[in-house]
C-alpha cells in the first residue's frame, strides 16, 4: 500500500499558507518536523481538561494525568521496544538526554587519562558535553575520522579501539550530511571490550525503525521536535544496568524517596533522573507524534523520502557549479550542496524571499564544515509530507538565485 | 556633508522606487555591494572578522579629525551589501553621531529580518561593533 501524501498534508496546518503570495515551501525537516493536528490537540486538550501536577496529589485530576503521563512513557517503551518502561528517561531534548549522560555517567566511570570516543560528523549536542566533561575528569576526547563521502572511517575506527575508552557516543544519522552511520557494527565492536555506546539518535527517528533491542546501543537520544512531536520534550533510553549505577543528574522533588537534612535517598528509576515537575503536556503529545508515525509504514516513508531526494538530487546535478556535500549511498532525505560561487547565505536569502524554507549555515556541525573547507550548506531536507512540487519550487528557486548571482 | 538623518531619507527614497524584493535584492548585489569602501587586504584577517556571522565580515576602523572612517568586507555577497548601507549612513561620523543612530531606516527600507537577533545572523554584532569602536575612539579622546 502506498500512502496518500495530500491526505498526509491536510493534517499539518502549518503547511498551507503562503509567504510572499507564494505557497510555502517547508524542506528545513531536520532542523524541526511540522506537527500534525493530532499532536496540537493533545496540548490542548491537556491544557483545557487535565492540566496538574502529577506523582502527587491524590486528586481525580492529578491521578488521571500521571496515568496519562506513565502511558506515554510505556508507548515510547514499546514504540523503541525498550525492555521496560523504566528505561525511558524523559527530557527536554536530545541535547539534554546527552548532557545527562555525559555529566552523570562520566563522573561515575571517567578517569583521569581514560577517553572518550565520538566522530567527526557530530553535531555540537554530542561534542560539547563529551569536552566538558573530558575537561573535567582529565580524560581525552577522541574523534573517528571521516572521509570525503561524509562516512565514518571504519578501519580508523577499529584500529581506536582500546581499553582506556569508556563510551562511545555517536550520531546514528547525520544531520548536515545524512549519512546513515553502521551503528550496529561499530556497537558489536565496542561491546567486545566492554565499552558502552550512546546513539545520538535527533535524525532517525522520524525516517527509520529504531529498535533499541536490535541495535543493542546502551543509551539512545531523541528529540520529540524532530519526530512531528513537540518541541521542548525529548528522551534518554538507557540500559537498566547503566541507570542504576549512575548519580542523579538534577536534584530536587520527584527524585527523592527520602528526604532529611542529613542525608537523601534517591527515588527510583526512571524519576532519579526526572527531579522537578516534569513537561506533561509535551510527553503526552509526543506519543500522539508516535501514534502518527505508527499509522505509517517505514517502507513507505523511505520509499517517499528517498524518491524525493532522487529526484531533487538528479535535478541539482543540471544546475551549474554545483557541489555535493556527503555523498554516502547510505543516506535518509537529506541533501547538502553548495554552489561553488555563491555564499550559502546569499542563496538562503533569496530562497527564503521566494517562501521556500531550507537550511544555510553550518548547521552546529562546524567541525565538519572546516573538513570540507566551506563556510556552510545549503541543505534540503525532506520529510513525509514534502512533495516533488516541493522540490520543482526549489529547483526554480536555485535557477533564479543563479540569475542574480550571474 | 550630509547628516545621518538625510542620508537614511536618501535611502529611504531609493528603496521606494523599487517594484519587488527582486529589483531590491539585485540593487543591493550588484550596485551597494560593489560601492563598499572595501577593506584593505593587510586588515582581512581573522582579528578584523566579526563573530557570529553566517558569512565572513571583516571591519576595520580608523579615526581621524573626529571621525571614524569604517572599511569592510564580505564573502557573501548580500551581506556586503547590506554593510555598504550602513557604512554609507555610519562611516565618516563621530562617536556621538554613530552612538546615537537608532538606524529605523533598515526597518523603512524592509530588511529588518537582516538585523533580527537570530543565531546565523551576524549584523547585529557588526552594528555593536561599529558602535564599540565609536565607544572606544570616544573614550581615547576624552583622555587625551
Ligand atoms: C544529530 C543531532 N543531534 C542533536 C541535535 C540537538 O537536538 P535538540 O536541539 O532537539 O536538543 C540535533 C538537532 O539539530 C541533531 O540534528
Amino acid at each position: 500500500m502506498s500512502i496518500d501524501i495530500k491526505k498526509i498534508r491536510e493534517e499539518f496546518p502549518v503547511l498551507d499558507q503562503a509567504i510572499n503570495n507564494k505557497p510555502f515551501v517547508y524542506l528545513d525537516n531536520a532542523a524541526t518536523t511540522q506537527k500534525p493536528k493530532a499532536v496540537i490537540k493533545r496540548l490542548v486538550d491537556y491544557y483545557e481538561k487535565e492540566n496538574s501536577n502529577i506523582h502527587r496529589g491524590e486528586h481525580f485530576l492529578s491521578r488521571k494525568a500521571t496515568e496519562a503521563y506513565e502511558n506515554s512513557r510505556n508507548y515510547v517503551q514499546s514504540f523503541i521496544n525498550a525492555d521496560n518502561s523504566h528505561e525511558v528517561i524523559f527530557t527536554s531534548g536530545t541535547t539534554e538526554s546527552i548532557n545527562l549522560v555525559a555529566s552523570s555517567f562520566c563522573k561515575k566511570f571517567l578517569n583521569q587519562g581514560d577517553e572518550v570516543l565520538i566522530s567527526a560528523m557530530e553535531h555540537h549536542s554530542n561534542i560539547v558535553p563529551w569536552q566538558i566533561a573530558c575537561d573535567e575528569n582529565k580524560a581525552h576526547l577522541k574523534i573517528i575520522p571521516i572521509n570525503q563521502k561524509g562516512e565514518l572511517k571504519l578501519d580508523e575506527f577499529h584500529k581506536m579501539l582500546n581499553d582506556k575508552i569508556k563510551i562511545i557516543a555517536i550520531n546514528h544519522i547525520s544531520n548536515s550530511l545524512g549519512t546513515i552511520n553502521p551503528v550496529k557494527e561499530i556497537i558489536e565492536a565496542a561491546h567486545k571490550k566492554n565499552i558502552p555506546v550512546l546513539l545520538d539518535g535527533a535524525q532517525a527517528m522520524s525516517h527509520i525503525k529504531v529498535d533499541v533491542k536490535e541495535l543493542d546501543c546502551d543509551f539512545y537520544c531523541f528529540s520529540g521536535h524532530k519526530v512531528y512531536g513537540p518541541m521542548g520534550v525529548g528522551v534518554l533510553y538507557g540500559k537498566e544496568k547503566w541507570l542504576n549505577k549512575m548519580p542523579p543528574y538534577q536534584s530536587g522533588g520527584e527524585m527523592i524517596s527520602e528526604v532529611t537534612f542529613k542525608k537523601t535517598t534517591f527515588n527510583n528509576l526512571p524519576f532519579k533522573f526526572e527531579a522537578g515537575t516534569p513537561n506533561v503536556a509535551d510527553v503526552l503529545a509526543l506519543k500522539e507524534s508516535l501514534i502518527f508515525m505508527s499509522s505509517l509504514n517505514y517502507n513507505d516513508i523511505q520509499k517517499h523520502e528517498n524518491d524525493l531526494k532522487e529526484y531533487l538530487t538528479n535535478n541539482l546535478k543540471q544546475l551549474d557549479k554545483i557541489k555535493f556535500i556527503g555523498t554516502s549511498s547510505k543516506k535518509t532525505s537529506v541533501v547538502s550542496f553548495i554552489f561553488e560561487d555563491i555564499h550559502p547565505s546569499d542563496t538562503g536569502i533569496i530562497l527564503d524571499n521566494m517562501g521556500i524554507a531550507v537550511r544555510t549555515g553550518h548547521h552546529c556541525t562546524q567541525p565538519i564544515m572546516d573538513f570540507y573547507k566551506i563556510p556552510g550548506t545549503v541543505r534540503a531536507s525532506m520529510a513525509i509530507y514534502n512533495t516533488k512540487e516541493d522540490i520543482d519550487r526549489l529547483i526554480e528557486g536555485l535557477k533564479f538565485v543563479r540569475k542574480m548571482f550571474s | 556633508m550630509k547628516n545621518i538623518k538625510d542620508v537614511e531619507s536618501e535611502i529611504i527614497s531609493e528603496f521606494e522606487a523599487f517594484d519587488d524584493w527582486t529589483d531590491k535584492y539585485n540593487y543591493i548585489i550588484k550596485d551597494l555591494g560593489s560601492s563598499i569602501p572595501e577593506i584593505e587586504t593587510e586588515y582581512k584577517q581573522p582579528k578584523y572578522l566579526i563573530k557570529g556571522c553566517q558569512a565572513q565580515v571583516w571591519l576595520h576602523a580608523s579615526y581621524k579629525d573626529g571621525k571614524v572612517f569604517f572599511t569592510a568586507d564580505s564573502d557573501a555577497q548580500i551581506t556586503k551589501g547590506i554593510i555598504s548601507l550602513l557604512l554609507r549612513v555610519l562611516s565618516e561620523r563621530t562617536p556621538d553621531e554613530i552612538l546615537n543612530a537608532d538606524l529605523k531606516f533598515i526597518d523603512d527600507i524592509g530588511l529588518k529580518e537582516h538585523l533580527s537577533p537570530t543565531r546565523a545572523n551576524g549584523l547585529t554584532n557588526m552594528i555593536k561593533q561599529i558602535k564599540l569602536y565609536a565607544m572606544a575612539f570616544k573614550t581615547k579622546e576624552k583622555k587625551a
